[in-house]
């Protein structure tokens, strides 16, 4: 048992805790400039996937991690993320104004948040139902009142950064993107500041791990966590506004398609942490881009169903999460409703 | 004192039912559903009025297209049997403390593997056909539950995520099949699809009431038995209910678990299979979908008690059944019944909300624990 | 040193739970400077009082009133923020402090110093030395809780509260967790506060200790005051009588013991718990039929492991445990359940009982799929019944029906339906690990003497506790237990209670 422990900088903390990922990390990188210099077109067009993929991913998972780290378990991010990108697609529709439908996508989020909270800290529902009363919500909403044919003034244009753009590799990967993409990179570090560095973010955790005793220090629970979910659930709208107006730039049915648990995945692989998320979202996105980009290469020439590419991305989820099995440490009051007494 | 001492000479099971109608609680837990799902009309019916529809004439027309005609009545239990199937398999892993949101992929398989059984045996009598079949698509959806089940168990990874992730996998698998190496390949058959079944595997119907959902009450019957009469069903209600408990009382959690997950994968299984061997005939794409969400709207609206979960079906499956006529009738869209679905699914899980409402106190019924957390139990 | 000018004082305090009135009209005052005991039976009230006056409860009826030097005047307190502002800090007695954060994060939460929107710990850190230094409560704010002993923990608890100022300090039974010596430690620091002018209340069920450190005593019962008075006026059996309204035999009647065959044997027992630390080393020791082995011990020196082992609810690493002379397959608790043994576990709601589920059910929790409870899949519910209305008899459950569910039973009736369920098997071992802890002296009086009869039947007991008395009360042989071994075995009537406490403390006994 230690009594006291030396006090490293936070850096060399950071260092040698993660001394695997960081090493593996430059293997991959390593690789990437390989592959880079031998076929410099398709690798970039594999970077650039990753990273449209990986953006609804980590936003997605940002808004889990929110919750959770407050204790409270979100599995309706798909049905947040659904029903803000018809409303953000809607929004476009009628007003043509970009901003504004992305502004439309982010209340919606947070709104849908705001019922997940009702229900998990007011009513104290079991938090998985809450979340599936939301999924099952939003497919239905969506599905009733989409009608076919309506025509948007198209989507997001990507924001060119000069100078940066023009470094080989990187430049095209990173800094050629729509605005969504840059916010989802920007507000990774965002909420890891705040939560590891501020007033807030040390009271988010202390409500998620104990909290009685944040309550008997005088902090309000009920309002942390719902706080909290509203915020994460702003975030999982900014993703579906992400879907229907940087990606696909028009809206079809249940077009999320299980993000929202990848989503899901990623927080939990990433360990909780805004880092590790974003690390696990572009794993996950590198991976299935690598498959399509397969696919489209070879595809003709050997016979492989579509379906097996359909499947990579689940199948790679269950077996990252069986991989980690129980070493997993979520925050030790997650899914618990609390009562003050 | 003892209501055993009551009616020494009744058989069990009419004690049972006496019990329950004699209990006062019971009577006032039916209620709460009821009021909840009149609440998520009401609801419902905002929203049709917010779209420019009609809520009166919709839901005239959903009650007419539901219970109008023999014919419809028949359309409603067809509807309703295969919801008692994944009801039944929600209901049962909760039992157990597990979420089986995978009931619609188990279905599928459970579909598929029946219309295979179905189409690729031949001259085999009807007696001996439909239950191969029938229990052959139950057995495919055990399997694919042992998964999520195994994983669970030793692995500790939540059943939320794998099993909605099996979902995914078990349309696109399906999906292969039916368009590849089951497709139907006879001459003027262009979609994907497999082969009809040999009519000798076919469940048929008694008047308007479709066999299937007397198979399906019977099934009830016996989950009901299996949870309160066995030892089994003690040790998955205990695992349940207080896992270190279980533990302690010799109980083999991660077995009980897994056994759970097969069970309620092989109920999910037989709902596919009674439905393609007695409503659809073959398997095509776009089965059902959705019917994991449904399986899960039943159970929670049927207090996960095994014959709750059949007037819940026939509730919902009604609305399905209903539902077409409604579009025509009305024009209104049907997805409204989806939406309906989930405020049901919201009051029935937010009672606290009804019973405020109707000045009740608290529910004092077995509470189960379900989540917490990802990875440790 | 107090004086008589009152520091808080409460008057005609009311609480009502569904069902239970936890404090009726209750009045209590604290003098500046002193240490005033309340002492009562758990479920007395006074856990209940002491959330009030902290502000985590409120009141139904009653006022608050607080010395501001000049006089008492009349305050609200809704909330902990109320109480930390009037000057009253709270310990209790499960620690709310949050594990994976370091010491300086639990004592700022909820007043963190900032700098700008960042979280300033270096200003943390050094008013926390400063305040460590005054009061002499040495620790370090940059250690992570979960890895720091419990003795130390509690410290960084009196620090949180004197960081925020508190003059009052309400210390909820915190002797539960700790060594005879670290006790002292604790009563030491207590007087030096007393000396600095902070006042202390002092919640406890122990009779010694509040016979050693108080300077007045109030005893509750039932939700009411049943009286003040101090140490020089009173002794260990008339706060007895006043904490539960009769005469109490505070020790146990019993025969000396005639030991037979080794039913236990173990030896060179080790454990690994979860993160890799060993929690038992070389353990080993032999329980007899017709004899009750204690083990003493502070709380979080493996016994908890050592007992899971024991009973089929943990993996060993290495060693040999030996029922009967058989060696029983480890993770199967229905195998040692099979070959005699019983067990009472140490939290009956997580182990021992399913709650929701009847009495009847609860009490054939371990034999239910043995005839005549079961016959292959179905389960016999008329023998279950019968077999509960014997034992609810013969055990003295205070229940109207055995179909109710066990969650509405007292916690003392509880873990008479676990013993009820224990004792009734064919047994040749009991393992009883803290068998009284949360109960009233009734039932507490209750259980000690079902293990003294099971004792005198020829059975052998393994009795583990955490409270002193109940194992030297109740014990033959004494083993004490230390970072996961056996320091000592000894004879309860040749030792005092001082070298009990050293060897729990892990020194050991001075020579001769």
């Amino acid at each position: 048992m230690q009594n006291t422990m030396t006090t490293y900088s936070p850096w060399n903390r950071f260092f040698s805790r993660n001394k695997g990922i960081l090493v593996g990390g430059l293997i991959l990188f390593a690789i990437v400039v390989l592959f880079y210099v031998w076929i410099p077109m398709e690798t970039i067009a594999v970077l650039n996937a990753t990273v449209r993929l990986s953006t609804p991913l980590v936003l997605g998972a940002l808004c889990g991690l929110m919750g959770e780290r407050a204790a409270v378990i979100n599995i309706g991010i798909e049905g947040q993320m659904l029903m803000a990108a018809f409303i953000a697609y809607l929004f476009n529709v009628w007003t043509s104004n970009l901003p504004l439908s992305i502004l439309a996508g982010v209340l919606t989020g947070a709104l849908l948040g705001l019922l997940l909270a009702f229900m998990a800290v007011t009513l104290k529902i079991d938090q998985i139902i809450g979340g599936t009363v939301i999924n099952i919500l939003a497919v239905g909403l969506t599905g009733y009142f989409y009608t076919t044919g309506l025509t948007t003034e198209g989507k997001l244009r990507p924001i060119i950064i000069p100078i940066l753009n023009k470094i080989p590799l990187i430049g095209r990967v990173l800094f050629e993107n729509p605005p969504i993409t840059y916010a989802a990179i920007v507000l990774v570090f965002v909420v890891h500041y705040v939560l590891f560095y501020t007033r807030w973010g040390l009271r988010t955790r202390a409500v998620g791990e104990h909290p009685r005793a944040a309550d008997t220090v005088g902090i309000n629970v009920y309002m942390m966590r719902y706080v909290n979910v509203i915020l994460g659930g702003c975030l999982a709208g900014l993703a579906g506004a992400f879907l229907t107006l940087e990606a696909v730039g028009s809206f079809e049915r249940v077009m999320t398609n299980g993000r929202g648990f990848i989503a899901l995945a990623c927080m939990i692989f990433g360990r909780w942490t805004p880092l590790g998320s974003w690390g696990a979202a572009l794993f996950f996105a590198l991976f299935t881009a690598i498959a399509t980009q397969i696919s489209f290469m070879y595809g003709n020439t050997v016979n492989i169903p579509h379906q097996v590419w359909g499947i990579l991305p689940y199948l790679f989820t269950i077996l990252v999460l069986a991989g980690m099995g129980k070493r997993v440490r979520s925050p030790a009051a997650d899914g618990v409703p609390y009562t003050k007494e | 004192m003892d209501s055993d001492q009551k009616v020494p000479n009744q058989p069990k099971f009419l004690r049972s039912v006496l019990d329950v109608l004699l209990n006062e609680n019971a009577w006032r837990t039916i209620l709460v559903q009821v009021v909840a799902v009149l609440l998520a009309l009401l609801i419902g019916a905002v929203i049709l009025l917010i779209s420019g529809a009609n809520p009166i004439e919709a839901y005239a027309a959903l009650f007419r297209g539901a219970f109008g005609t023999p014919i419809a009545v028949g359309r409603t239990l067809e509807k309703a049997t295969p919801l008692i199937f994944s009801g039944l398999a929600v209901a049962f892993a909760f039992k157990a403390g597990m979420f089986n949101i995978g009931a619609q992929g188990q279905l599928l398989f459970g579909a598929i593997t029946a219309a295979f059984l179905g189409f690729a045996l031949h001259g085999l009598p009807p007696y001996i056909h439909m239950p191969v079949a029938l229990i052959g698509g139950a057995l495919a959806g055990g399997a694919y539950a042992i998964i999520p089940g195994a994983l669970k168990a030793y692995r500790g990874v939540h059943e939320v995520i794998t099993t909605i992730m099996l979902n995914y996998i078990a349309i696109n698998v399906t999906d292969y099949l039916a368009d590849g190496p089951w497709k139907d390949t006879s001459p003027g058959n262009v979609i994907a699809r497999t082969p009809n079944i040999d009519p000798a595997a076919a469940i048929g119907k008694l008047g308007p009431v479709p066999i299937g959902f007397i198979i399906a009450i019977l099934v009830a019957f016996v989950v009901w038995w299996l949870l309160s009469k066995t030892t089994v069903g003690f040790e998955i209600r205990m695992v349940g209910l207080n896992p270190s408990a279980a533990r302690y009382a010799g109980i083999k959690v991660a077995k009980t678990l897994i056994l759970t997950m097969v069970i309620s994968g092989f109920l999910a299984g037989m709902g596919g299979a009674v439905e393609t061997l007695g409503v659809v005939g073959r398997y095509q794409p776009g089965f059902n979908v959705g019917l994991g969400f449904d399986g899960i709207t039943v159970a929670m609206l049927g207090k996960t008690n095994p014959f709750g979960v059949i007037p819940a079906a026939i509730l919902v499956g009604a609305m399905k059944a209903g539902s077409s006529e409604m579009q025509f009738a009305s024009g209104v869209a049907k997805e409204i019944t989806d939406v309906i679905q989930a405020l049901i699914l919201f009051f029935v899980a937010a009672d606290v909300i009804v019973r405020s409402l109707l000045r009740m106190g608290k529910a004092g019924e077995e509470e189960v624990k379900l989540s917490s957390g990802w990875g440790k139990q | 040193m107090s004086n008589d000018a009152i520091a808080l004082e409460v008057r005609n305090i009311t609480k009502r739970f569904p069902g239970v009135l936890a404090n009726d009209r209750v009045n209590f005052d604290l003098r500046k400077g002193e240490i005033h005991a309340l002492l009562g039976e758990n479920g007395a009230g006074k856990t209940t009082l002491m959330n009030i006056i902290y502000g985590l409860y409120t009141p139904n009826e009653g006022e608050f009133f607080i010395s501001n030097g000049e006089g008492l005047h009349q305050i609200q307190i809704h909330s902990p923020n109320d109480a930390i502002q009037a000057g009253i800090g709270m310990v209790h007695q499960h620690f709310m402090l949050v594990p994976v954060f370091t010491v300086a994060e639990n004592i700022i939460l909820g007043q963190e110093t900032t700098r700008g929107p960042s979280l300033d710990l270096r200003t943390a850190r050094q008013k926390i030395t400063q305040l460590s230094e005054e009061y002499g409560l040495e620790i370090d704010p940059d250690a992570i809780i979960e890895d720091i002993p419990v003795g130390v923990q509690q410290r960084v608890e009196i620090v949180k509260a004197l960081y925020r100022n508190a003059r009052i300090l309400v210390l909820d039974e915190p002797t539960a967790v700790l060594t005879p010596q670290e006790v002292e430690s604790l009563f030491r620091i207590m007087r030096q506060l007393t000396e600095r002018g902070v006042s202390i209340v002092f919640i406890t069920h122990k009779l010694k200790e509040v016979l050693a450190v108080a300077d007045r005593i109030t005893t509750m019962r039932r939700g009411q005051v049943v009286g003040t008075t101090t140490p020089a006026e009173s002794d260990e059996h008339k706060l007895a009588a006043m904490m539960v309204g009769r005469e109490v035999i505070l020790t146990v009647d019993k025969a000396p013991a005639s030991p037979g065959e080794v039913v236990m044997k173990v030896t060179d027992l080790n454990i690994v718990d979860e993160r890799g630390v060993e929690v038992v080393r070389n353990l080993g020791f032999e329980v007899r039929a017709g004899e009750i082995l204690g083990i003493a011990g502070v709380q979080g020196n493996g016994q908890t492991e050592l007992v899971e082992s024991l009973t089929g609810l943990r993996e060993r690493k290495s060693g040999h445990v030996l029922l009967d002379g058989k060696d029983i397959p480890q993770l199967s608790p229905r195998l040692n359940v099979e070959a005699g043994q019983a067990h009472i576990p140490e939290d009956r709601h997580k182990h021992g009982l399913v709650l929701a589920y009847s009495i009847a059910d609860n009490e054939v929790l371990c034999t239910y799929y043995q005839p005549p409870f079961a016959r292959g899949l179905q389960r016999n519910q008329k023998a279950v019944m019968e077999n509960a209305v014997k034992l609810i008899e013969r055990f003295d459950v205070r229940t109207p029906s055995p179909n109710l569910p066990a969650s509405n039973l007292s916690g003392g009736n509880q873990q008479k339906v676990i013993v009820a369920r224990e004792l009734s098997r064919p047994i040749k071992l009991l393992i009883a690990n803290q068998p009284t802890r949360g109960l009233d002296v009734g039932s507490i009086e209750y259980i000690h003497r079902q293990i003294v009869d099971m004792r005198d039947r020829g059975i052998a007991v393994l009795l583990v506790s955490a409270e002193l008395d109940e194992i030297t009360s109740l014990s033959d042989r004494i083993a004490v237990m230390y970072h996961g071994q056996i320091v000592a075995t000894v004879d309860p009537d040749k030792i005092t209670r001082a070298e009990l406490g050293l060897l729990m403390a892990g020194s050991s006994l001075p020579t001769p």
